[in-house]
């Protein structure tokens, strides 16, 4: 499983607008560069990244190979009641990737 | 005052007041087209794809990228469009774009109400010292762009690997 980072707060007041950032390990090879002997190196990048929380989609990026490698995202989010964000990164050659967290409002 | 633009006596003042006025007027216009660009037709179809014939205004969109760059391999950027996100008023999606690295589209973000403040923050690639473009669409179906021009010294993506 390839590493993931997820940093959502623990806790919220109902109503908050919070910051959900993440960070997935990933060469990002943008499928422009050859090697010294002149071979294309194949592009291997995240192609999707989606956030859902209790299961809704609540926001969801189209990546190209501008993005650099290990991408990081960062957005926000309003506090609305206590539940789960799954977030699923999705890529070249069949990657998939998938995190949790869990947040309580009150 | 005759031989100011004699080019055989042109000094260096006079070269650096003509390439002032030069930045000066290509920085106005949104998506300017300067001849000496690889791909501003690329960038140009790329925001048409995503536009339509609609009319892209300037403003409420705003871009943080440093205005010079090291690294081109990884530019820490920051999208945020000032408008209110309710759920009958709201960004629908913020699209990121540039002039020449080998692809014109950076990015796609897709928000939805709930999201609070309209705000991406990620890390690109710059292949170049270039523009980026990013264009907020907002639920009404209008559309909201800024540009930012970036000083890359050391390019990304294109380089050999040892």
């Amino acid at each position: 499983m390839p590493a993931a980072l997820v940093n959502v707060p623990a806790k919220a007041k109902r109503g908050a607008i919070i910051e959900i950032k993440t960070l997935m390990s990933h060469v990002m090879e943008p499928g422009y560069r050859h090697t010294a002997a002149g071979d294309a190196i194949p592009r291997d990048i995240i192609t999707s990244f989606t956030c859902r929380f209790n299961g809704a989609e609540i926001f969801r990026a189209d990546l190209y190979p501008a993005i650099a490698a290990n991408p990081f995202l960062s957005f926000f989010t309003t506090a609305s009641e206590s539940g789960r964000f799954e977030f699923e990164w999705i890529g070249d050659n069949g990657f998939v990737a998938n995190a949790s967290a869990v947040i309580t409002v009150d | 005052m005759s031989s100011m633009f004699d080019p055989l006596h042109l000094s260096r003042r006079h070269l650096l007041q003509l390439a002032g006025t030069v930045a000066a007027t290509s920085a106005l216009p949104l998506v300017t087209v300067r001849p000496a660009q690889a791909t501003p037709a690329m960038l140009a179809s790329a925001i048409r794809n995503l536009v339509g014939e609609a009319h892209v205004q300037t403003g409420k969109v705003r871009l943080d990228i440093p205005p010079l760059v090291e690294n081109g391999n990884t530019v820490p950027m920051t999208v945020s469009v000032d408008h209110p996100m309710t759920p009958d008023n709201f960004v629908k999606s913020i699209h990121v774009f540039n002039e020449k690295n080998p692809q014109p589209n950076v990015a796609n973000f897709f928000l939805t109400p709930s999201a609070g403040r309209a705000q991406v923050t990620t890390r690109i690639r710059l292949a170049d010292t270039q523009k980026v473009v990013a264009i907020a669409k907002l639920s009404d179906g209008s559309f909201w762009s800024a540009t930012v021009d970036v000083i890359v010294t050391l390019a990304a993506c294109t380089e050999e690997m040892p």
